[in-house]
Order: structure tokens, then C-alpha cells, then sequence
């Protein structure tokens, strides 16, 4: 495989919050292939925005990276510290999308002069010449008459369209990769599909590394090449999209596989997983999910597993892959899902 | 046909909802929608943002007003001017979980409170005790402590708030509940807790459910029918396992190829379907509601419904 181009190794990232400290990353390592399409999955408070937005510098005041490295084009983004150096990265190099397009566009400037800005600031553009630029950009992401809408402002557009004008300020720069925070939630599904394939035409076009960040696992299906499985600000499992659908190791994987409605069989329960998330500002011992884990092995509380190879692009943090565990069986549901893809592969 | 051996709980008939701005033309949200809800069943109502499904949900409950058409429950007309008594008695058997329960409880009241705020507005209790009593049992239904009575409702997580929402429909010994998105804003582990608790208790109290909703797989597993709305009007109707096998409708049809499905090999492969409201030729012949098979309703004219015979045939 070829080298990454970002490559963040046992990040841990702390908040400090009314007096306490909160440890939100718990040591993440991720790495990132030109050209790919990365899924980061993940509950809400698993850590999977916190985590991305350390590569932007991104976190808020009362955060920090506390230890770990993120290489990027030679240089270690967790030691960056002034805004100045951030601006480099930010926006340039690497872009961001948001979740809610109502609410990442300024409602008072209209939407040609927000592109505009972008380019004037990181490419040195200037008037009739970044104009220009800028009506083609909005071409680019699927806006019809640019020319008309450039002159619009936010409330003009509909929600979908909103949200292709936040790609268009996004990718105005050529960022080599972009981040996308949930960037179909909001939106109708009939919509969601066009999204979508509008980040895919832009990903070749540009030639663009993304990272989703999503908790649909149906949107994964469709974008990712490869999943990150993140749960209480760690990275649990991780491999290639087939190998995190059809042959999911960890113990928290399969739960949330076989919770998903489209999985489950009518008139029965769905599988549920117990309990809740651990509270993070207590120390974790262990695996994080073992106490939400009906079959948690007795190592699971005591200590934390590290990663187990399964294949050369897949690794899990269970103690289930030691060779001296005990064969514990996935749900009825994840067989049931093997075999089935198993089936359909012949 | 099993239709007819189930008793209809809720007819909704040529109903028609408008909104009115200031001296502008009203704003017709709903228009021309006409179904059953059958005692016992989960009736899905499935469309995008703005559709109007909320609007339904809303007109059957009483708190938008109908413009024309009328809305049965149990027999009785429930829609327009009703007595009195009637209109408590819809309060009290009619009730509501909202899509966002970080929005839809009171932050400044107890849990103890907002639970118990249908009983103080019918006084439908006893004493003190009894209430108290009623309050405690509804909580422990949905899976939550009775000493959780005494928290505030940002001591708890989205699940659990969305428990404490359906405890405060519960509480009033309601005979259907309209359920409008109410998991669209959990995450997945929760959602089925949530989901797995909306089933049991519908077995164990005979409920009945509307289920609103924008997303589709979640509606199949959850609804025995399913009705399609796009900009206001039902455009098909059917059992949910007739409705995705045989989609009829090409908005109904687009609207099923775009779910996303959690399987790699699938996603990859599928076409996405796109909805143009330009393929309906109404000029001459206008669209009819029209049960094409028993229990399968579409919205077409008299060329698409051959059509769509055709469809069904092959």
C-alpha cells in the first residue's frame, strides 16, 4: 500500500470542564490513503467529530491534544499552536463540511461573496478575476444559472442546495482532503442520494481524500472504502468496508450492526444494547464496552486490549482475537449476515 | 379480504389543510387525504420535510383546523366544532411523541411534572396518591426509576428523555398515539431500545400507532401499512411488504431506490431513481384515488392506473 497521506498516531485529546478534566480521544491512531474515502462511525459523544477536528486545530478553547502526533506533509499538526500556522492548513489543505447548511452560512452576505472570501483570502484572487472563479466553482457543484445565484443570499435556497454551496466554499481551495461532519443528516433522503454522489463526481474530479462522519451505516455503505468503528474516544475496529460489514470482530461492531432496523425481522425485538456510553471523565479500565457486553471476558474489565491484525487492513481491539480467548459467538443476526453475504458472493 | 374484519379506529376523509398568511392566497398543506387506521395496527406515514405528514398528525389531533373534509375516531366526527366533553375525551385517548426530546420537555420542570401534566389538565385522578401512584407506573412501563420523578429532564440522555415522552402519553391510558419521528434524533443503539419498547407496549395495551416518519427502513420494520406523501397528497397506500415489493407510484418508487442500505455490495450497485413531478400528464384527465389492488391504493389517471395494471401483471 502506498505511504498516507495523514497519519495520526495515539492521539488523546482532554477538555477541561468546570474544574474536571474530560479525556475525549483515549489514544486514537488512524491513517489516511490519498484518494480513499474514509468512514469514521460512531454514537453521538464517541469522539469521531473531536477526533477530526484535531486535524483542522479545530477544538474548542477549553480543549487540547495532550499527546500523540498527526504527520501531515512532513509536518506534526499536534504542535501547531498559533492561528497564523493553522491557516496553512485550514481550509487550504484541508477542508471541513458541516452537518446543518442552515447554519453554516452567514445569512447576511450573499452566497457568491462567501465563496469569494475563500478564495480572495487563501488564493490571492482578486475581483473580476475571483468572480469568475467563483460562478464556476458553484457550476461545478451542480448549482444551475450560478451567474443569477451568485447574487442570493442563503435564504433563497432550498436545504439541499444550501448544503452544496457549503461544499462549494469547501472545496474552493483543492484541499487534499476533506472532512465531512454528517453532511446528509439534515437532508430528505431523495436529496442525501444526490449529495452524495455529488461529493463522489467531486472526489474524482479533484481528487480528493475524504473522511465521513456519520452514524448512518447505510450512508457508510455507500461512500466508504474503508470504516473506522469509534466508540468512547477510541478507534475499536477498523478495515475495509466489506471486511467491517460482513466480517465484524468486535463485540460493540456487531451490536450496532444487528441493532439496525433494516436488519432486524418483523414482530420481533431488535437487538438492543444495554446501559449507556461510560461517563468520560472517569478513568476507563479495560475495554471501554465491556460493561455494556453480555459476554464480556473477565480480561475485558481489567485490561485494555490492544490491536489484533485479522487481516493486512483490518485490526480490532478485542481480547476475543487473542489466541488464548475462548470462541465466543456473534449474535444470531452478524451470522445470519454472513451467511448471507456469503451466499450472495457465489 | 382482511381489511374488513378489523375494526376502523381513525377515518381521515378528503382532508384539506391551509394555512393563511396575511391577505395572501392560504397555503394549502394537505389536500385530497383519505384513509383508515384499523384498532391494533402501526399505520406508517412516510414522507420529505414539508410534505404535510406532521400536519396530519397535527389535523387529527386537533391542533391545526380542517378546512374540509372531517376526521372519525371510533365513529365519532372529531374534526371541526365538537362538545365539550368529546373534545376532553379526544385529549385524553389521543396522544402524541414528539421527533426531539431535548426540545419537547419543559427544562424547568420536574420529571414528576411534565408526566403528570395531562392528569392535572382533565383531572383525571383521584387524590394526590393516586396520581402519584399513576406517575410511578407509567415510568416503570417505560423502563425508567420511580425516584427519576424528582430530576430535572437535563439529567438525562436523549433515550431516556424520549422515555420520559412516551411516559407522558402512557400516563393518559391513550387508545392511539400519533408518533411523529420519534427516533429520528436518537443514535442507532438507542433507537432500537426505543423501538423494542414502542412494540411491547403496544401488545401489552393494545395500542394503536401512527408512525411518522421520513425513513423508510425504519417504517418497514416497525408498520403493517404504509401510506406515501409527497407536497400534501397520500400518492399510495399498502401493506408495507406489498408496498416494497410492488411500488406503484414513481415518487414512491424513487423514494425506496435512494434508502441507504447497510451492505456495501448493494449500495455500490444500486441506481437511484429520480422523482420528476413532469411525468404526470393531468392536464385532461385528473388523478383519481383508486384501490388497484385490495388494500394497495394509488393516486394515478386512467392511463397511469392501466399502466400500473400492467406493472402489477407482470
Amino acid at each position: 500500500m502506498s505511504e498516507p497521506i495523514l497519519s495520526a498516531r495515539d492521539v488523546v485529546v482532554k477538555f477541561s470542564l468546570r474544574g474536571q478534566i474530560l479525556t475525549a480521544i483515549r489514544g486514537a491512531s488512524l491513517d489516511l490513503y490519498e484518494g480513499k474515502t474514509l468512514a469514521i462511525v460512531g454514537e453521538s459523544g464517541s469522539g469521531k467529530s473531536v477526533f477530526t477536528k484535531t486535524f483542522l486545530g479545530m477544538l474548542d478553547a477549553n480543549g487540547w491534544v495532550d499527546s500523540g502526533s498527526i504527520m501531515f506533509e512532513g509536518m506534526d499538526l499536534a504542535k501547531l499552536k498559533t492561528e497564523r500556522e493553522w491557516l496553512k492548513i485550514r481550509g487550504k489543505k484541508i477542508a471541513m463540511i458541516f452537518q446543518d447548511p442552515m447554519t453554516a452560512l452567514n445569512p447576511l452576505r450573499t452566497v457568491g461573496m462567501q465563496i469569494q472570501e475563500v478564495l480572495e483570502l487563501h488564493q490571492g484572487l482578486k475581483g473580476e478575476e475571483a468572480k469568475a472563479r467563483t460562478i464556476e466553482i458553484l457550476g461545478q457543484v451542480g448549482i444551475s444559472d450560478p451567474a443569477m445565484r451568485y447574487h442570493q443570499y442563503p435564504h433563497e435556497f432550498s436545504g439541499g442546495m444550501r448544503q452544496r454551496v457549503v461544499i462549494a466554499i469547501a472545496v474552493a481551495c483543492n484541499p487534499r482532503i476533506l472532512i465531512c461532519d454528517e453532511p446528509t443528516t439534515a437532508l430528505d433522503v431523495t436529496i442525501q442520494a444526490q449529495i452524495l454522489e455529488l461529493i463522489r463526481g467531486l472526489q474524482k474530479k479533484l481528487g480528493l481524500t475524504i473522511i465521513y462522519i456519520t452514524h448512518d451505516l447505510g450512508v457508510v455503505a455507500n461512500v466508504a472504502d474503508d470504516v473506522a468503528v469509534m466508540y468512547a474516544g477510541d478507534i475499536i475496529e477498523y478495515g475495509t468496508a466489506e471486511e467491517i460489514f460482513y466480517n465484524a470482530q468486535h463485540p460493540y461492531t456487531w451490536a450496532l450492526l444487528s441493532s439496525l432496523p433494516q436488519l432486524g425481522i418483523k414482530g420481533q425485538p431488535l437487538y438492543s444494547i444495554r446501559g449507556t456510553p461510560p461517563n468520560l471523565f472517569n478513568e476507563i479500565k479495560g475495554d471501554a464496552f465491556a460493561p455494556r457486553n453480555p459476554r464480556a471476558l473477565k480480561i475485558d474489565f481489567v485490561k485494555r486490549p490492544p490491536y489484533f491484525q485479522v487481516s493486512p487492513t483490518h485490526y480490532a481491539r478485542t481480547w476475543l482475537l487473542d489466541p488464548r480467548a475462548p470462541k465466543v459467538e456473534p449474535p444470531a443476526t452478524i451470522k445470519a449476515m454472513r451467511a448471507k453475504y456469503a451466499r450472495d458472493a457465489i | 379480504m382482511i381489511a374488513d374484519t378489523r375494526e376502523v379506529l381513525v377515518e381521515v376523509k378528503n382532508l384539506r389543510v391551509e394555512f393563511k398568511g396575511k391577505g395572501k392566497k392560504p397555503f394549502v398543506a394537505v389536500k385530497n387525504v383519505t384513509f383508515d387506521i384499523y384498532k391494533g395496527e402501526t399505520f406508517g406515514l412516510v414522507g420529505e420535510t414539508g410534505s404535510g405528514k406532521t400536519t396530519i398528525g397535527r389535523a387529527i389531533i386537533r391542533i391545526n383546523p380542517v378546512a374540509e373534509g372531517e376526521i372519525r375516531f371510533k365513529g365519532q366526527r372529531i374534526s371541526g366544532i365538537i362538545p365539550k366533553e368529546l373534545d376532553r375525551e379526544v385529549t385524553r385517548k389521543i396522544q402524541m411523541i414528539f421527533q426531539d426530546p431535548m426540545a419537547s420537555l419543559n427544562e424547568r420542570a420536574k420529571v414528576d411534572y411534565i408526566v403528570s401534566e395531562g392528569l392535572y389538565n382533565t383531572r383525571n385522578y383521584k387524590d394526590e396518591k393516586d396520581r402519584q401512584a399513576k406517575v410511578e407506573k407509567a415510568l416503570l412501563e417505560v423502563g425508567l426509576l420511580p425516584e427519576f420523578a424528582s430530576r430535572f429532564p437535563h439529567e438525562f440522555s436523549g433515550g431516556q428523555r424520549q422515555r420520559i415522552g412516551i411516559a407522558r402519553a402512557l400516563i393518559m391510558e391513550p387508545e392511539f398515539i400519533i408518533c411523529d419521528e420519534p427516533i429520528s434524533s436518537l443514535d442507532v443503539s438507542i433507537r432500537a431500545q426505543v423501538l423494542n419498547l414502542m412494540s411491547s407496549l403496544q401488545k401489552e395495551k393494545s395500542l394503536t400507532y401512527m408512525f411518522i416518519s421520513h425513513d423508510l427502513s425504519v417504517v418497514r420494520f416497525i408498520a403493517d401499512r404504509i401510506a406515501v406523501i409527497h407536497k400534501g397528497e397520500i400518492v399510495e397506500l399498502a401493506e408495507t411488504e406489498e408496498l416494497f415489493r410492488n411500488p406503484l407510484h414513481p415518487y414512491t418508487r424513487a423514494l425506496l431506490s435512494a434508502i441507504p442500505v447497510p451492505d456495501p455490495r448493494v449500495e455500490r450497485e444500486k441506481k437511484v431513481l429520480v422523482y420528476d413531478p413532469r411525468v404526470h400528464d393531468y392536464s385532461v384527465h385528473k388523478p383519481k384515488w383508486t384501490e388497484i389492488r385490495p388494500g394497495h391504493f394509488v393516486l394515478g389517471n386512467e392511463a397511469e392506473l392501466s399502466q400500473y395494471e400492467k406493472l402489477l401483471a407482470s
